[in-house]
């Protein structure tokens, strides 16, 4: 009594998931690309992704629930499709904070040059990619502990921002012309730090999804695994 | 109120041919509890030991122990029809008294055993019919019509009163609606629903949305051992043993 079509279904889900979670992916990337290279170009082509990423969205939303209505799945199965809705969510959101960066960029290009920002926004923006990386690859091998890994990396982006923070505020002081740039830098890595939540909460569905287990808000975390909450 | 059933290390078996192997489950007073598992498993025959049932088939055999609430099904002092007065069952088939009126096959049962005042046979048929959700349908023909001219649903109520008017503690159902339109399949959920408020529910079924509906716990079994009894929504969302998974996600066998 193997569910042939069933699981083609699922399948089928698994891989748009995947393919809208690269999308998400290179869009992040690109968006910062463009406020590191200062290309609006770069800042054009996330304009244009979004829509695809929306697209995607709707289509895998269109897929579970055909999956629940017609499919009635249980226990693994179930947790899958759960899952899968709320990731779909979550990199739908992704895909928007890129689109925010970018708006972000054209908005600093569009002002006027400031010489130099002191926040690293490169170095954010590979830990943030990991972890969306990592987050997505857990999902693909459906590996628990991976997931596990990308929500103990969510406090060090935390940190990143709070340090962008401090430092930009007191620029903004400093220079008060220039304080709408370093605003919108501010608000970059703001939408970095948000990039990383998405990746945590996809992790957490994956652990949902592969142990059964509820580990929003560290909650169903075995003590050991508990990440140290920042001090 | 319904009682809790203790079921300790029950097998069975037709002649030579064990069905159940050492099955322990304690089954909570007023609550449903649902048996699933693969046609063959010994689902059914598992609730005909509750009751002494399965004894009544030619070689079948039982070993163990049943207690439900003080009564020991299977203690040499205990008459198999007491037992089945205080648990009551209803079967795939609805089974009502074709040649009677629907009163006299609610009452049947109470007739049996002596009770003859009308006013109180009145009485208790009404209540019967009351909590099998049937009265509004039958009250105006309770003696005109055969239990026969009813409809699947409704004949499979009238079991469920027929079963209730005896006042049992346990009530058991063998894929009680299995032969019947969703409807009429709603409606004996419903019923099953709120039946457990007064009676332990004990299920059979192939349903397993079914199960899930209507069971606070769930039990599955498989060639004709208990392989996991937990609370439904565990089953069904987080089951821990992988042959429950892999049957209730359809990638068994």
């Amino acid at each position: 009594m193997k569910r042939t079509r069933f699981q083609q279904g699922l399948d089928d889900l698994k891989q748009k998931l995947l393919q809208m979670g690269g999308m998400a992916e290179s869009a992040i990337e690109a968006a910062t690309e463009s406020y590191l290279q200062r290309d609006p170009k770069l800042c054009q082509l996330v304009f244009e992704r979004e829509d695809s990423i929306n697209a995607a969205e709707r289509a895998i939303d269109e897929l579970a629930l055909d999956l629940l209505a017609m499919q009635q799945p249980m226990a693994v199965d179930l947790r899958f499709i759960v899952a899968v809705l709320k990731i779909n969510s979550d990199i739908e959101r992704v895909g928007d904070q890129a689109v925010n960066i970018a708006q972000r960029t054209m908005d600093l290009l569009a002002g006027p040059e400031v010489a130099e920002i002191p926040v690293d926004i490169g170095r954010m923006t590979a830990t943030v990619s990991t972890m969306m990386r990592r987050a997505l690859e857990s999902f693909l091998s459906g590996k628990a502990e991976v997931a596990q890994a990308v929500l103990e990396m969510d406090n060090i982006v935390d940190r990143m921002k709070d340090e962008a923070f401090v430092i930009l505020v007191q620029r903004m002081k400093q220079d008060p012309d220039r304080a709408q740039a370093y605003l919108d830098v501010l608000l970059i890595t703001r939408n970095l730090e948000r990039v990383a939540d998405h990746a945590t909460n996809i992790s957490e569905d994956v652990i949902f999804w592969v142990r059964g287990a509820d580990v929003r808000h560290r909650v169903g975390l075995d003590p050991e695994d508990r990440p140290a909450m920042p001090q | 109120m319904g009682v809790g059933i203790d079921v300790q290390d029950l097998s069975a078996w037709f002649g030579k041919a064990q069905v159940l192997n050492d099955i322990k489950m304690k089954i909570e007073p007023s609550h449903v509890t649902a048996i699933i598992g693969p046609s063959g498993c010994g689902k059914s025959t598992y609730i005909r030991c509750l009751n002494r049932m399965h004894e009544t088939l030619p070689d079948a055999r039982v070993s163990g122990s049943v207690k439900v609430g003080d009564l020991d099904v299977y203690d040499s002092a205990t008459a198999a029809v007491d037992v089945r007065r205080r648990i009551g069952m209803v079967f795939q088939k609805a089974n009502p008294f074709p040649t009677m009126s629907i009163y006299d096959n609610v009452a049947a049962g109470l007739k049996l055993n002596g009770f003859r005042k009308r006013h109180e046979l009145d009485e208790v048929v009404e209540q019967s019919l009351q909590m099998a959700a049937l009265w509004d349908e039958v009250k105006d023909v309770l003696k005109k019509k055969s239990g026969a001219s009813l409809s699947g649903g409704q004949q499979q109520r009238l079991c469920i009163a027929r079963a209730l008017a005896v006042a049992p503690e346990v009530l058991l159902m063998d894929e009680p609606a299995s032969a019947l339109d969703p409807i009429s399949t709603g409606k004996i959920e419903e019923l099953i629903f709120q039946l457990k408020e007064r009676y332990t529910v004990v299920i059979v079924t192939h349903n397993m949305q079914q199960a899930a509906r209507v069971a606070d716990y769930t039990g599955f079994f498989l060639m004709g051992s208990l392989i996991e009894f937990d609370k439904t929504q565990k089953i069904f969302t987080t089951p821990s043993d992988q042959r429950t998974e892999d049957y209730i996600t359809g990638r068994f066998g």
